[in-house]
């Protein structure tokens, strides 16, 4: 069980926390503009790396908060973790 | 003859002799001492067979001293609560104990099954993949039937296990496993440094190796330091010590787990197991390691067992494992056990040492001799000895005794090591797999790293104790580490086998020698693979023992060194870990927060029948004297659309919304459009995920300008908040928007039926609820039965309806007082299920239709659809597969046959012979209408709109039903929704 440092509420259990998916892509500013292609891409095609990337986990059951972690997705290891809403 | 003929006359530093407990097994009344384990007991009395094993019923002793224990499988307990596969070693004895060896009938002693021992040759390796295959049709009607009966372990237990089982959390500066010299060591250090330690070990008393041979630490006796230093440590407010407790599981970021078993002498409430999950900055793993038997024939025969076991069962119980006994093995510690066992009255027939050059005057020794064959068939009678160099002409030494002590070396518990992703490395000379590189913050330390020598591991134990303490922000510790004179490394020459016959290597699962050469000879080269294909390791005991032998027979099969051949992977638990202890917390009463309503208390002294929604319990109807269930539904539905009725619909979520943006907002959360709302009006809202899917529906009221007050479906609440702060988290922060749960803040009752105006008019006098001043979907601010309330014109149940919300702590008051003003109205409440029947009337939808794979189209909602295209989830309703022909959608079903009544799970279906076909569509909703006076149901399906009139068949195939329904719009009841306007 992942211990994430949250910028608020210090280290605490996974288990407090819903995983939020993959932060790597940005939602188009336009959507109506985007292609077929480009908003599918944008909605199912992820990349799931072995190693590290970076993610949304929303502190559920602590501040609330969304933060954007970097995490090894074979080692488990953290990287950086910082409020998704700077 | 004496109750206890193999108890010495003294010694035993575990047992109490002051106190006898009696036990039974099998059937036959025994005795033994308080602080003896089960094992124990049954040496002292002289019980050699204690289970059969797993595949040729062969007889089965006690093996081991501990968790490792391979052979010793029991059951205790009678019938529907039985606990089977339990080790002996770890039973402790109590009086009145009942306990059964496993795998056996009647009786370990008499087992029919052991016949097929004698035709062992049908079960080689991997025989569960090869024989009893033809011809198939005997498979169910023979060998399946016979094979259960005779295969593998203990009963499960019918009933329900009664015991108190539970789970904690800790966090902790330095977790040590295990409390042998080196753990001791290590918390002693890391404690004085003033670190939060906890100290967790398997056995009853802190001691580890020294609990099983005497030692000497400092100037005194071994395992009198060890309770000086336990003593400090349990006076220490920073430190906690866990007895009985393994240290079963290394999880992600030190995450550790621990099993603490209760003990005998537990006060009453203590949990049978209670597992503690430890946050450890620092763990130090001292957990030891595990004696290795040697390979020779009839190596599995009760009366051959670990000789620090045999020496363990003196020292600390005073209990013979023999009278006679022959010690074998590849390293010096023999000699230790073969003058701790004469000691205890043991008379040593011989010390067989693999090594050519050692011995030992006072001994009766064989050096470069070794156990050629065990003799004897239900127990040893003695021992053929043979030397190791293989000189020929050489001619066996027939040796009478009825015990073996055999000493294979160690293998060190690199478990917790591997579990967190360290290294391995084998030292070929010593013959070790020893912990390398470290997988998360720990450090091993003792016999766990290799060390066997008393000195060694208490250098080491607090080395690692001094650095787990600074690596979590600790000063150095006062004091010197503590010494002790046995300074012997007492490392083994890898030797493992002599001689042919049957050489058990996995006395649990019955893996031979020759089972393992079997599966290389038929291709088998990754040890993982060996495993799985002999069950090498695969029993409850993990392999402890037997994993080494078995990897360094599968190298030398297929000709490789034994560091290319790897170890298997050891997976979490280290032992094994109750069922119950594990679903502690998560079954039963108290699994979950049970949510109530505010006029929760009312509607339980009304005797209403109780539904599960989430987390919360709703009244699902209530019960009327003389009526079944469906008339009592029926009832609340007719008098709600006749009169008046109320419900309680505190349990939608509310959410406040307010700020510069919330309008803009609010455009780009939900489907349709919120911003043109006026203040003082709400509107249907519907939200879509970002895949065009409709996620969740409810209502949007505008309080002012940049203040919405919005509810949720009761299931999607939580979803719904998380997604709102999801988007103005990460999506669109540079909007100005606050939206805070207030679910728990409001309570809220609707009142439904033509009869609500008069009843809201005369509860609230200073509000004006003609429907000029108080149109549809209006909201106002008004006094209620005396209280503070929003009232919404609004309606779920097609008739003219009002909910009213007041503060929580209100809603009791609330509830009763319009009850009380309802008498003279005929005022009925109604639960979820009239709720239901009336929303199937009106073709609303809920989460049976919107399921995650229908668009607002599908349901017929998509006129709905007007918001900006950058809204969530507008984009993809213009992908081509959300905008095809052929897409289920939302229709009605009104059953033809008015006795009918639809079962759950009906599918929609367009022949009624129940011949496998795709089916039309699924019924999503259904109940039995009053209004109508028959079954009806809603339904997605395939093209539904196109098929209004046609005849399908609802059907269920799994009840054989199937009954003629005609397609209809989904709205049964008032389309025009002239009911509303009252």
């Amino acid at each position: 069980m992942l211990l994430i440092p949250c910028p608020f509420c210090g280290d605490r259990d996974e288990t407090e926390f819903a995983y939020g998916g993959d932060a790597g892509t940005e939602r188009p500013a336009d959507p109506g503009a985007a292609t077929d292609e480009a908003w599918t891409d944008y909605l199912c095609f992820h990349d799931n790396p072995k190693g590290p990337h970076r993610e949304f986990w929303f502190h559920r059951d602590g501040c609330r908060r969304w933060l954007t972690v970097e995490r090894d997705t074979h080692t488990h290891e953290l990287g950086a973790v910082r409020l998704s809403r700077p | 003859m004496r109750r206890q003929p193999f108890r010495a006359a003294e010694g035993g530093h575990l047992i109490d002799r002051s106190e006898p407990l009696r036990f039974d097994f099998d059937g036959h009344r025994q005795e033994g001492y308080r602080g003896d384990s089960l094992a124990s007991g049954l040496l002292a009395a002289g019980v050699r067979i204690v289970a059969r094993s797993f595949k040729y019923h062969r007889p089965r002793g006690v093996w081991g001293f501990g968790s490792e224990e391979p052979g010793a499988m029991v059951a205790t307990g009678v019938r529907e609560e039985v606990r089977p596969n339990l080790k002996a070693t770890e039973i402790e004895l109590a009086d009145g104990l009942m306990a059964f060896g496993q795998n056996a009938w009647p009786s370990v002693a008499w087992d029919l099954g052991a016949a097929v021992g004698m035709a062992g040759n049908v079960l080689p390796a991997g025989f569960y993949y090869k024989t009893f295959m033809w011809p198939p049709r005997w498979w169910l009607a023979l060998y399946e039937p016979v094979l259960r009966r005779m295969a593998g372990f203990g009963p499960a237990p019918s009933a329900p296990d009664g015991a108190f089982y539970a789970k904690r959390r800790m966090h902790a500066d330095v977790l040590v496993a295990g409390g042998g010299p080196a753990g001791v060591a290590a918390a002693l250090a890391a404690a004085r440094a003033g670190a939060k330690v906890v100290l967790a070990d398997e056995n009853v008393r802190f001691g580890g190796g020294l609990l099983r041979a005497p030692g000497e630490i400092g100037e005194s006796d071994g395992l009198a330091w060890i309770d000086a230093a336990i003593g400090e440590l349990e006076a220490m407010a920073n430190v906690r010590l866990l007895r009985r407790a393994t240290v079963t599981g290394y999880y992600d970021h030190n995450l550790l787990l621990v099993a603490e078993r209760a003990g005998g002498d537990a006060a009453p409430g203590t949990p049978e197991t209670r597992l503690w999950f430890v946050r450890a900055r620092e763990a130090v793993i001292a957990a030891g390691a595990h004696e290795r038997p040697l390979l020779f024939a009839g190596n599995d025969r009760p009366g051959v067992m670990s000789a620090s076991a045999a020496g363990g069962y003196a020292h600390a119980y005073g209990v013979l494992a023999g009278q006679r006994a022959v010690i074998a093995g590849n390293n010096d510690s023999i000699y230790a056990v073969a003058r701790l066992l004469r000691g205890a009255g043991v008379s040593i027939a011989a010390v067989a040492d693999a090594r050519a050059e050692s011995g030992a005057r006072d001994l009766p020794c064989r050096p470069g001799r070794t156990v050629e064959r065990a003799l004897g068939s239900r127990r040893v009678r003695g021992a053929l000895l043979r030397r190791t160099d293989g000189r020929a002409g050489d001619r066996s030494e027939r040796i009478a005794c009825d015990l073996v002590a055999v000493a294979g070396g160690w293998s060190p518990a690199v478990h917790l090591h591997t579990q967190a992703r360290g290294s391995l490395s084998y030292d070929e000379e010593r013959g070790l797999v020893l912990p390398d590189r470290p997988g998360g913050a720990n450090r091993s330390a003792g016999a766990a790293a290799g060390r066997f020598d008393l000195d060694g591991c208490l250098a080491e134990g607090w080395a690692a104790g001094v650095a787990a303490a600074a690596a979590s922000g600790h000063e150095r510790p006062a004091g010197e580490p503590p010494r002790s004179p046995d300074r012997v490394a007492g490392d083994a020459p890898v030797f493992w086998r002599i001689g042919a016959g049957k050489q058990f290597v996995d006395l649990q699962y019955d893996v031979t020698a020759a089972d393992v050469e079997l599966a290389a000879r038929e291709g088998y080269r990754s040890v993982e693979h060996v495993k799985r294909y002999t069950a090498l390791g695969m029993g409850t005991d993990q392999g402890k023992t037997s994993g080494m032998a078995g990897l360094v027979l599968l190298s030398e099969a297929i000709g490789r060194p034994v560091a290319r051949t790897g170890t298997t992977t050891f997976r979490p638990p280290y032992t094994p870990v109750p069922m119950a202890a594990m679903a502690a917390g998560l079954i039963g009463e108290g699994r979950d927060a049970l949510r109530r309503t505010a006029a929760d208390d009312w509607h339980e002294a009304r005797g209403a029948v109780f539904t599960a929604a989430g987390l919360w319990r709703r009244p699902s109807y209530y019960p009327r004297e003389g009526m079944d269930e469906e008339e009592a539904i029926s009832a609340e539905v007719r008098e709600v659309r006749a009169g008046v009725g109320i419900v309680d619909v505190g349990t939608l979520g509310k959410v406040d919304v307010q700020g510069r943006d919330a309008a803009a907002f609010l455009d780009l959360v939900y489907a349709n459009r919120i911003s043109t709302l006026k203040a003082g009006r709400g509107r249907y809202g519907l939200m879509l995920r970002e895949d065009g899917r409709v996620f969740d529906d409810g209502v949007v009221m505008r309080l002012g300008e940049n203040h919405f007050y919005l509810t949720t479906t009761t299931a999607q609440h939580h979803a719904a908040m998380q997604h709102m702060e999801f988007l103005l988290q990460t999506v669109w922060p540079e909007l100005e928007v606050y939206a805070t749960d207030v679910s728990e803040h409001w309570f809220a009752a609707a009142l439904a039926g033509p009869g609500s105006r008069a009843l809201l008019g005369e509860v609230a006098p200073g509000l004006d609820v003609s429907d000029e001043a108080f149109p549809m979907m209006a909201v106002r601010a008004a006094t209620v039965a005396g209280l503070s309330a929003l009232v919404f014109r609004m309606s779920y149940s097609g008739e003219l309806s009002y909910e009213i919300a007041a503060p929580a702590d209100h809603g009791l008051a609330l509830w009763t007082r319009l009850l009380t003003a309802g008498r003279e109205h005929g005022l009925t409440p109604y639960g979820t299920e009239a709720m239901g029947v009336m929303r199937i009337e009106k073709g609303h939808v809920t989460h049976a239709e919107a399921d995650g794979r229908t668009t607002p189209d599908d349901l017929g909602l998509g006129r709905m659809v007007n918001a900006g295209r950058r809204s969530i989830g507008r984009r993809s309703l213009d992908l081509p597969a959300l905008c095809r022909k052929g897409r289920q959608q939302l229709v009605g079903l009104a059953v033809i046959d008015p006795e009918a009544r639809i079962p759950p799970g009906c599918q929609v279906a367009e022949r009624d012979d129940m011949r496998p076909a795709a089916p039309l569509g699924h019924v999503t909703s259904f109940c039995y209408s009053p209004t109508l006076g028959r079954a009806i149901a809603l339904a997605l399906v395939e093209n539904g709109r196109s098929r209004i009139g046609q005849t399908v068949y609802v059907a269920s195939p799994v009840t054989g039903l199937a009954m003629a329904a005609e397609i209809v719009p989904p709205v049964f009841y008032d389309a025009e929704g002239t009911r509303l306007r009252g």
